[in-house]
């Protein structure tokens, strides 16, 4: 990774020589650029390069957040190309239409879609280059391609001839790119599959790495900004004359977004902004509070929303023998990644340059083209190593401020938000409340379930989609509108509701909360109808074998059925999302005081074909304790249209010694490959709330948890 | 002018003595490697070694530093300690997105330094104040216990 400041290599047409005498492929997604720019001429990217040493270099053009990325799209490449991976490194790719992710057409990391959008085509650049990696030798030895198998970088004739990759390079970059080259049929692979470390290790782990911080440009500037501290606000007027006179500030300026103070360093610009007082006319949203949103999510419920699945009818339903009703509530939620937001912008007549951890290049490209009056094309971004991403460096603040500080400073700038500044810089998971309400017949099967789910939209928050005719955001109903259960009757309802939250992606999106509600509600239901809520479930899955084969390793992994650890209980839960199955039991003890700890997490995870099984367990792992934290304690709350929390101590997170014992079980499978960075989270919380029901007999419809509730009288 | 050694180096630096030294290594010297989390010695990413102990460099002014030596990630290979935990560190693949692993190794290599076997609970007193995003704390410990094995501690 240390050719991250690389001038960008663009306009190889297919095939050429590169400076340095290797081969470089470049190609054409398929369906790149599909959404937006269907009328735009195709523009032939570099995706591999294979010096003259026979070092292949993979060019990656998506953002390592810690899913390790930057090993897996390396590894597809390596597979098909038969390429002796200790002679494989990556590079960050810069900002390319050709990096597009197939899945959506933008260049963006997101969505759990990395290996699902880049399986293809980066096996077939691999595989492209061994065919012509094949035909130059065989051209050299006037044999027949047929005659050659590769193995590790060598191209071996059935004679006993044998060529490296290495001498090859140079003829090979003059053979035809092949349209479509052939695939290995996976039972071949010798790479994916494989626990191969990671590629990104070694800076990480001696302080090398460079994250969007440590970003030091001549001249530059650091600036912090002061936002109104009310979404909506503005700054009426500011004294700066104490700002002025810290040492090192240099410059104090207005934006769109608040007050910014620009400095020689961090700290001197935080000092400058200590002292600087600004009067703010707080807006619309002066007395929004959590407690009122509360009750505007919950009242919506009661009424019917836009409809996002029907099936059956829920009217002529065969009277049940028994009804149940529950209201579910989930709150805003900061990403609270451990590296504050930040961006170093340098606006230049006529261009933009940016280093920045951003999940979003392409989108990037775009607005700060708008902000800063140039061409998108003249936007360039250096992609830094993003310290924690979870959905939250895919917004835009960041970029844009830091671009619009440098632009009026004249100056490179750095912005920096403090840890406050970031947690109260909205772009929040957003909140939920979802009521159920369910019939059971006389032996315990579900005839109807109705749910109604009221909160923010993404889709209407991003600034990039729409809310489709039908009204109804994916993100809002996910994990409820899918539910996978045999339930004759379903309805599915959604009832958009706008406090003035910025809301944004999190973590799995809409199945961080969803899938804590129905996943609850059904174990409700297992409970209502006398049965265990691992059989119960199993029972209405016959249909969806994926979800009952997760189901089942993990409860058979987990000892479902055979008594828990003394003080512990169990729960389980299921979910699909990204394309990935995971099932989850939790084991847990409810102490008398109403604290929760968690002992032990058994996964089972069926995501399709693996690239790197030992990446998966970790991401699972690491999905884990991102939704236990949320389910312990993460919770955005308002008063007076302020963020009420600030930094670790009020948003805290889960620490080393509430960690659980973590097991992950993968399940083989020949389907696609599924999402693996968000999968892992959804489950855990029902399935924690279901040990604790096990406890305590009492069931956890709202998070955070709260003790309180759970104290023993 | 305050004078203190970092990383085996007399530096003499004129700057505000309420500087924490975090910013200090970071903005004055360019040593990035420590990282800013939280700002209010909340999350450890910035954890150094102040004479062979660790702190948070973002709640240790540099007038707390003068005179005394300090060490981050940078040079921490120059300790057998670190050197050895840094070696397990990447056998072992415990980063993932790696931000906090700085202050995860400066606090690991300052407990093994301290207590070449530590136990479950010793490992939690002194890693608790770390905070991992990603979640890494059972590869932290399981590297732990491996560099505390490789030091010949007691199991």
């Amino acid at each position: 990774m240390k050719a991250a400041f690389r001038p960008s290599r663009r306009g190889f047409l297919k095939a050429s020589a590169a400076t340095g005498g290797g081969l470089v492929i470049g190609f054409v997604l398929p369906a790149a650029g599909r959404l937006a720019e269907a009328a735009q001429p195709f523009s032939p990217s570099a995706y591999l390069r294979i010096a003259a040493s026979g070092r292949v270099t993979v060019v990656c053009g998506l953002s390592e957040m810690g899913q390790g990325v930057l090993t897996a799209i390396p590894m597809l490449v390596a597979e098909e190309l038969d390429a002796d991976w200790t002679k494989v490194r990556v590079e960050q790719a810069p900002v390319d239409k050709a990096f597009a992710n197939p899945m959506f057409g933008i260049q963006a990391t997101g969505g759990s879609a990395s290996v699902r959008g880049f399986w293809e085509p980066m096996r077939k650049a691999g595989a492209a280059a061994r065919e012509m990696l094949v035909a130059a030798a065989a051209a050299t030895w006037k044999a027949k391609p047929a005659d050659c198998r590769t193995v590790k970088g060598i191209v071996l004739h059935k004679s006993g001839r044998r060529l490296s990759y290495a001498r090859l390079v140079a003829r090979a970059s003059k053979q035809p790119v092949p349209a479509d080259p052939k695939l290995k049929d996976p039972k071949h692979f010798v790479i994916l599959g494989q626990d191969l470390k990671r590629l990104d290790t070694p800076p990480k782990v001696n302080g090398s790495a460079k994250f969007g911080l440590d970003v030091r440009l001549p001249g530059m500037l650091t600036a912090v900004l002061t936002r109104a501290p009310v979404l909506g606000g503005k700054a009426l007027s500011f004294d700066d004359s104490k700002t002025r006179a810290v040492p090192g500030v240099k410059q104090v300026l207005r934006t769109p977004h608040g007050v910014a103070v620009l400095a020689d360093g961090y700290w001197a610009a935080k000092k400058g902004r200590d002292v600087l007082e600004i009067k703010w006319d707080d807006g619309p949203h002066a007395g929004l509070s959590s407690d009122d949103i509360s009750k505007r999510l919950t009242d919506a419920t009661a009424l019917p929303g836009k409809v996002g699945r029907d099936e059956g009818n829920l009217a002529t339903a065969t009277v049940p023998a028994k009804t149940l009703e529950a209201v579910y509530e989930a709150p805003y939620l900061a990403h609270a990644c451990m590296e504050p937001m930040n961006c170093t912008a340098w606006v230049k007549p006529g261009e933009v340059e940016i280093w920045a951890g951003t999940q979003s290049q392409g989108p990037t490209q775009g607005i700060l083209g708008q902000v800063a009056s140039v061409d998108p094309g003249k936007v360039k971004v250096h992609t830094m190593y993003l310290g924690g991403g979870f959905g939250r460096r895919s917004a835009p603040d960041f970029t844009i401020d830091a671009t619009i500080l440098s632009k009026l400073s004249g100056r490179p700038v750095k912005l920096v938000y403090s840890r406050e500044d970031d947690m109260r810089a909205y772009y929040y998971r957003p909140a939920s409340v979802t009521r159920f309400s369910a019939g059971l017949d006389a032996g315990g099967k579900p005839l109807s379930l109705r749910a109604r789910v009221a909160s923010p939209s993404i889709m209407e928050g991003s600034g990039f989609m729409k809310l489709p005719p039908n009204g109804v955001d994916r993100f809002a109903l996910e994990g409820v509108q899918d539910l996978p259960y045999d339930i004759p009757n379903l309805r599915v309802e959604y009832s958009q509701q706008e406090p003035g939250v910025q809301v944004w992606f999190w973590r799995s999106v809409g199945h961080s909360q969803n899938i804590f509600f129905s996943e609850s509600f059904v174990d409700e239901l297992a409970h209502a109808a006398g049965k265990d809520p691992f059989e119960f479930r199993r029972a209405l899955l016959a249909k969806q074998p994926r979800y009952k084969g997760v189901l089942e390793l993990a409860a058979e992994k987990a000892g479902w059925g055979t008594p828990p650890p003394a003080g512990l209980q169990r729960g389980i839960a299921v979910a699909q999302s990204f394309g990935s199955y995971v099932a989850e039991v939790v084991e847990a003890s409810v102490a008398d005081d109403g604290r929760v700890k968690v002992e032990r997490v058994v996964a089972a995870v069926d995501c399709g074909m693996t690239v790197n099984p030992e990446i998966i367990r970790r991401q699972i792992e690491s999905a884990i304790v991102y939704g236990l934290s949320a389910a312990l304690y993460g919770r955005i709350t308002f008063k007076d249209g302020k963020v009420e929390q600030g930094n670790f101590d009020s948003y805290p997170v889960l620490r080393i010694n509430e960690m659980p014992r973590v097991e992950v079980h993968i399940v083989p499978s020949g389907e696609k490959p599924g999402g693996i960075g968000e999968p892992g989270l959804p489950a855990l919380a029902p399935a924690l709330t279901g040990a604790i029901f096990a406890a305590t007999g009492k069931r956890i419809r709202r998070l955070p948890i709260d003790p309180d509730m759970l104290k023993k009288a | 002018m305050i004078s203190l050694t970092i990383n085996g180096k007399k530096k003499n630096l004129d700057l505000d003595p309420e500087t924490p030294l975090l910013w200090v290594l970071r903005d004055e010297l360019g040593l990035t490697g420590t990282k800013f989390g939280c700002g209010a010695q909340l999350c450890g990413a910035c954890t150094v070694h102040l004479n062979g102990k660790p702190v948070r460099s973002c709640g240790t002014p540099l007038s707390q530093a003068a005179g005394h030596y300090v060490l981050t990630i940078e040079a921490l290979h120059f300790t057998h300690v670190g050197k050895l935990v840094q070696k397990i560190w990447l056998e072992n693949d415990v980063p993932q997105c790696g931000y906090c692993q700085s202050g995860q190794i400066m606090s690991a290599t300052a407990l093994l330094t301290q207590n070449k076997s530590p136990s479950d609970a010793e490992i939690d007193a002194a890693m608790s104040g770390n905070v991992c995003r990603c979640g890494t704390y059972n590869q932290i410990r399981a590297a732990i216990k491996d560099a505390s094995a490789a030091l010949g501690g007691r199991r």
